[in-house]
């Protein structure tokens, strides 16, 4: 179970890093959320992976650490509303700059592209 | 008295919910006067905390009275009450400042600069490691909607990038924050620093992983090197009392620094003491040099004070490095220092190309301002000021500053950099200045005169050098009082640990 975790967190996190490093916010915000749940499973695997381990104390033989439960949730909400603004943002950058380029204006290449067709 | 620590976290976030609400919300000469006042309070309080810690030493307040390691607490030492008295101070100037005006020209103006001060003070006030996070978060959402404040192109292009930068640095503390969490079992920073004595030898790495990547995120909020690109744009198309409140937001990634390894990564921590000195020390001298070359070459004025705040950033990370008890209370005056004046700068600046007309900010020849006598005067303060001359308090500041730096190598590096870069900002300022004010065509000025009010915030925030320079003395006798209490980790761990008495739980 701990290599099926260990390699899911790491392909989320290595999308999530290969589409933020794209020119266009879509794909940005895309990797910024692959990020985000890469993130909060790795959290979540800071309490230790047990099944069948309750949370509460005098109830099962194993247990689970709540906190990392908690963090993950808080770490949820607020990556929800970032992500939430970041939509907005993005979306007012590409009607003010007229494009949807993270640094408002394309490349001379795409330019070029552009003019072509 | 028992819950005053709360006041400065609590006050902004009420304020902002009164501003929000119908009787206020309306009337914008309302949401002025209690935002204002509000923020005078706040001040008021932050003294009041001060002279509290002053009088007990340390405080610490269990939230919902869960006693530590298990709850979240808010620490009150000398550092954190002098940063949230700083912000108070730098707040009420900043939103006189913006109600001359220019908090109409968007919506919420108010509402987002209480909630970022209450960000700001938590972050200070905090004792946990994903409490301070959450602060952060607050802090940073509330800059976000800030920063595109009145609207533009430059803000909405400066927005993108700070604030898909900021996300990536949250992504990463939270790696760290779980890491630590992971190895050590708690995160408030006292049980860390305890935790990290008996740490087993082989999470040694890993821990020294999570450390780093908490530095990365710090060096990202505070602007060191590598990690810089996003501050001149982004401050530079702040509008003006936004610009002056996020003077402030570099400095809690310097306080984190400063906080994080000199408690949990500090002397007692065997193996990994001091791990972020080597990396920090070049980083922060580059910055220096980096924000000095960066001020000769600036093109407007407000790029040049976004470079000044560059400065102080590598300067004060510099300190951090050197982690030594002289260099942590010459960094507290400098913060101190250093804040409001760049922020004084960053107002002045605006109010000097509102007076311009088309030029702007821009050092161009351009119509003369209508004020040239006062705003000259201000300018000359601000930049003898930022630049270190005497009488100012800048001086005093660069004085600590050389007399911490006590190894030979830092000495050499740090006093060569910071004498050479004083030296380079008092050539750009004098250009800047003499661009400004002396190279004007024609006799119209380019606008009208600046409102009362935005004169006596700029006025409110630079008479704080000249006065940070006559009671230097007890200054200094303060910022060594609130390094020593830093350093003396073992003392404030156990206050924070120690066995309370449990407060009586009213029904």
């Amino acid at each position: 179970m701990e290599t099926l975790f260990a390699c899911c967190i790491g392909f989320l996190t290595a999308c999530g890093v290969f589409l933020m490093l794209r020119g266009r916010t879509f794909p940005v915000v895309l990797g910024l959320t692959m990020l985000s749940y890469a993130v909060n499973l790795f959290i979540f695997s800071s309490g230790r992976l047990t099944l069948r381990g309750a949370a509460v104390l005098g109830t099962s033989e194993q247990y689970a650490d709540p906190l990392p439960q908690a963090l993950v949730l808080t770490a949820i909400v607020i990556g929800f509303a970032m992500t939430a603004f970041l939509v907005i943002l993005a979306i007012r950058a590409r009607a003010d700059l007229g494009n949807d380029h993270v640094d408002g204006k394309l490349p001379e290449s795409e330019m070029s592209k552009k003019e072509s067709r | 008295m028992w819950h005053l620590i709360t006041a400065p976290i609590l006050l902004p976030f009420l304020t902002a919910l009164i501003i929000m609400l119908p009787p206020v919300h309306y009337s914008p000469m309302r949401r002025r006067w209690v935002s204002m006042i509000s923020s005078a309070i706040q001040l008021v309080l932050a003294v009041c905390l001060l002279l509290q810690v002053q009088q007990q030493g340390l405080i610490h307040y269990a939230v919902g009275d869960w006693q530590a390691p298990f709850g979240i607490i808010l620490v009150a030492d000398t550092l954190s009450v002098v940063m949230v008295c700083l912000t108070s101070f730098l707040a009420l100037g900043a939103i006189c400042y913006g109600s001359a005006g220019e908090d109409e020209k968007g919506s919420f103006f108010h509402p987002l600069f209480q909630f970022q001060v209450m960000g700001i003070n938590g972050a200070f006030l905090t004792g946990d490691l994903f409490n301070l996070f959450v602060f952060f978060e607050v802090l940073l959402i509330a800059s976000y909607a800030l920063l595109i404040h009145a609207g533009g192109k430059n803000k909405t292009k400066a927005a993108v990038h700070y604030v898909v930068l900021n996300l990536t640095g949250s992504a990463i503390f939270l790696f760290s924050l779980a890491v630590l969490y992971g190895t050590l079992g708690t995160l408030n920073i006292a049980d860390m620093a305890v935790k990290l004595a008996t740490l087993p030898a082989e999470d040694l790495m890993l821990v020294k992983a999570g450390g780093l990547m908490l530095m990365i995120v710090f060096a990202l909020k505070a602007a060191v090197l590598p990690l810089q690109f996003w501050l001149p744009a982004t401050y530079a198309s702040a509008s003006a009392p936004v610009a002056a409140l996020f003077a402030v937001m570099t400095k809690i990634g310097v306080y984190a620094l400063l906080r994080v390894y000199s408690t949990i990564f500090g002397e007692n921590a065997g193996p990994l003491a001091g791990m972020a000195s080597d990396w920090l020390l070049p980083a922060g001298l580059a910055t220096i040099a980096l924000g000095a070359v960066g001020a000769l070459a600036s093109q407007d004025f407000r790029k040049l004070v976004a470079n000044l705040v560059l400065v102080s950033v590598g300067t004060l990370v510099s300190l951090v490095a050197l982690q030594t008890e002289l260099s942590a209370a010459a960094a507290l005056y400098y913060t101190v220092h250093s804040t409001l004046v760049t922020a004084a700068l960053f107002l002045v600046a605006d109010l000097i190309a509102n007076q311009r007309g088309k030029a702007g900010d821009r050092l161009v020849s351009g119509r003369r301002v209508s004020q040239p006598i006062l705003l000259g005067f201000i300018f000359m303060i601000g930049a003898l000021t930022v630049a270190g001359l005497p009488p100012f308090s800048g001086f005093v500041g660069k004085l600590m500053i050389l007399q911490s730096a006590v190894e030979p190598v830092s000495r050499i590096l740090l006093w060569s950099l910071i004498l050479l870069s004083s030296l380079m900002v008092i050539v750009a300022l004098s250009r800047a200045g003499s661009t400004l004010f002396w190279r004007v065509s024609g006799t119209e000025p380019g606008g009208g005169k600046a409102p009362r009010l935005q004169i006596f915030a700029v006025i409110w925030l630079l008479l704080a050098s000249p006065l940070l320079a006559v009671f230097a003395g007890p200054l200094t006798a303060l910022s060594q009082q609130a390094a020593a209490q830093l350093y003396d980790t073992a003392t404030s761990n156990n206050i924070i640990l120690g066995q309370q008495p449990v407060q009586e739980i009213k029904p």
